[in-house]
């Protein structure tokens, strides 16, 4: 144990005598936080629409107008020309082509019933989603229009009503959704290159001979690598949590405590596998891009942009060894729905299992004979 | 071979690195409380031999003792029994002298009251009383290893392995650290120093000659010297090692 200590006390002299070091572990991290939550946001306020009007009829004009008085469009351009609308999509000047065929309004009159067609950039498929939705709806509206106009009788009939409320984020603000994953991330990505960089710089400086010609046990040695950073680790996700909750008023239903547990689980994941890292690479070079490879790969499947359950199946099985999945869900399980221990049992079972593996193979690995 | 009065004992050591013989069947003892020099060009397999002896590194075979433990399944043991300087100098740079001289007692288990009276006494012995809160980095080189060799004994080893102690050291620093390496011999501490200074050969008691892995010659300065009709250490060494 008090090996430990001593081991202990040297890495935190060694870590807030770097001044530079001391600085970016905690500055950066929230300025990350501020420009993350402000730019990572699918909210859609501007579509760019195109209208190819075949039809030029009064139902027509109706339905344009019914696009253009809504805050979500903007008519960029009008023309017949179909070829014209799809080459303003191509150049990114479009972002959706509203495609009035010409017998439009005849077939409304004759048959009650009419086709247009909406054609969506799709290259970022959840914003597509989501334009294709305010388009649908301003069509639907449309729709319930003729229907009072035409059949006054239906509307006294009473129509099914629907009401949405949505739950948890009742405003569906973007920025009470991804800030506790990008909490997830400023820890992560703060344990991992910290742990990753640290016994790597010992072999590079040479000093790592001289501790392992000492008596020092492979656990002492790993503990002591490893606590500072974990408690470094918690206190920014204390400071996180506290500025998330300060400057963009998002709230904490669930347990802190559980938050903090869960945490404290997640925290030996990412740095066992930053010492798993450290004793695989020779250089501080290595251990970066192998740290940033696996960060990058874990982030991008994490579900913090875009939903795992909307990510094909293979992906779906890769992120059960995701230790950022299943963290970032908890966190927004927790702060957002406030859901208890039960709810995120298995969750919590997979990162306790994780790290238990993690660890090992970080003892496993350091070596004192080479 | 068991001789009581032997702190190290080799047989037929041999270590390899794929094809490469490093270390080509060594047979050697070490006396106790001796000042034992291994003296070889560079690439010649002393480093090789010391992080052998040292735990650091496992031999391909050979049988090997080190303060009477066994080098394949008591590295541990011998551990507490030794101490080592490398030839990269390895204390870290960013700690000062007393929190560099603090951890390395703290690891080797030594009580709060005795790290606190060793590392003043070390600093008052190495009169670096008013550097003792300046970080390592900022001291020069002769200092830095006269330090590094002060913390490699620190706990009171049996034995010290020294690998190429005064490389890149002025001569008068080196004389200084000749006279602590006398000091820790005069204390009971049996000293194994690799060098390739002649003029350092002659402050041991015995050197081992190394050429290519082999030991090519081992015996008292004066011996050697007798043997190889030689004047100097120097001399016998153009001679074996070429």
């Amino acid at each position: 144990m008090r090996t430990i200590i001593y081991i202990l006390r040297k890495e935190f002299r060694q870590l807030f005598r770097d001044k530079v070091m001391s600085r970016v572990i905690f500055i950066l991290p929230i300025l990350q936080l501020f420009v993350l939550a402000y730019a990572a946001t699918f909210e859609i306020k501007k579509i760019n629409l195109y209208v190819v009007d075949l039809d030029k009829s009064v139902s027509s004009r109706e339905l344009i107008n019914k696009f253009q008085g809504s805050s979500f469009f903007i008519l960029v351009d009008q023309s017949g020309s179909y070829h014209l609308a799809e080459d303003k999509l191509k150049s990114g000047k479009a972002d959706q082509i509203l495609h009035i065929p010409n017998k439009f309004e005849k077939d409304l009159n004759k048959f009650s019933f009419a086709k247009v067609q909406v054609v969506t950039d799709a290259i970022d498929g959840n914003t597509a989603l989501l334009m294709n939705a305010y388009a649908l709806s301003i069509i639907q509206d449309y729709n319930k229009d003729l229907i009072v106009e035409e059949m006054p009788i239906i509307q006294q009939a009473d129509p099914i009503n629907i009401n949405h409320s949505y739950w948890f984020n009742p405003e569906l603000n973007y920025i009470t959704y991804m800030v506790p994953g990008i909490l997830v991330l400023l820890v992560t990505i703060i344990g991992m290159f910290l742990s990753s960089m640290n016994i790597v710089k010992e072999k590079e400086n040479g000093t790592i001979e001289q501790i392992n010609v000492t008596p020092i046990r492979k656990y002492q040695f790993i503990t002591g690598k490893l606590l500072p950073f974990w408690i470094v680790g918690l206190v920014e996700l204390a400071i996180g949590l506290t500025l998330a909750w300060i400057a963009f008023n998002i709230p904490i239903l669930g347990s802190i405590w559980l938050i903090f547990l869960v945490a404290g689980v997640y925290m030996l994941v990412v740095l066992g596998f930053g010492l798993i890292i450290s004793t695989t690479a020779n250089t501080q070079q290595q251990a970066m891009f192998i740290a940033w490879f696996f960060l990058m790969i874990f982030i991008l499947m994490s579900g913090l942009f875009t939903p795992v359950e909307s990510m094909p199946e293979w992906a779906q099985i890769v992120n059960y060894a995701n230790p950022i999945a299943y963290f970032i869900k908890v966190m927004r399980m927790v702060m957002l729905k406030g859901s208890g221990f039960n709810d995120i049992a298995e969750q919590f079972f997979a990162l306790l299992t994780y790290a238990v593996f993690a660890l090992s193979v970080a003892v496993w690995r350091y070596r004192k004979t080479a | 071979m068991d001789n009581k009065n032997n702190i190290i004992e080799v047989e037929n050591l041999v270590k390899k690195f794929g094809r490469f013989v490093a270390n080509d069947s060594l047979t050697f003892e070490v006396r106790k409380g001796e000042i034992f020099g291994f003296l070889g060009a560079n690439g010649a397999g002393k480093t090789t031999t010391i992080r052998i002896l040292c735990g650091l590194s496992s031999p391909t075979s050979g049988k090997i003792s080190v303060a009477g433990f066994d080098v394949y399944k008591e590295t541990e043991k011998i551990k507490k029994h030794i101490g080592y300087m490398s030839q990269k100098f390895s204390l870290y740079e960013d700690l000062t002298v007393k929190e560099n001289i603090e951890f390395y007692a703290g690891i080797y288990g030594l009580s709060r009251n005795e790290i606190r009276q060793r590392s003043g006494k070390l600093i008052k012995k190495l009169g670096l009383e008013e550097e003792k809160d300046m970080v390592i980095g900022s001291l020069p080189q002769g200092w830095k290893q006269k330090l590094a060799f002060s913390i490699a004994i620190i706990h009171d080893p049996d034995i010290v392995f020294l690998d190429e102690p005064t490389g890149g050291v002025d001569p008068i620093t080196r004389r200084q650290f000749w006279d602590m390496i006398y000091e820790a011999s005069h204390n009971g501490i049996t000293v194994f120093v690799t060098t390739h200074y002649m003029d350092e050969a002659e402050y041991c008691e015995r050197v081992s000659i190394m050429a290519e892995g082999k030991i090519v010659a081992l015996d008292t300065p004066a011996g050697l010297k007798k043997t190889f009709n030689a004047s100097s250490v120097d001399e016998v060494f153009l001679k074996l090692a070429r």
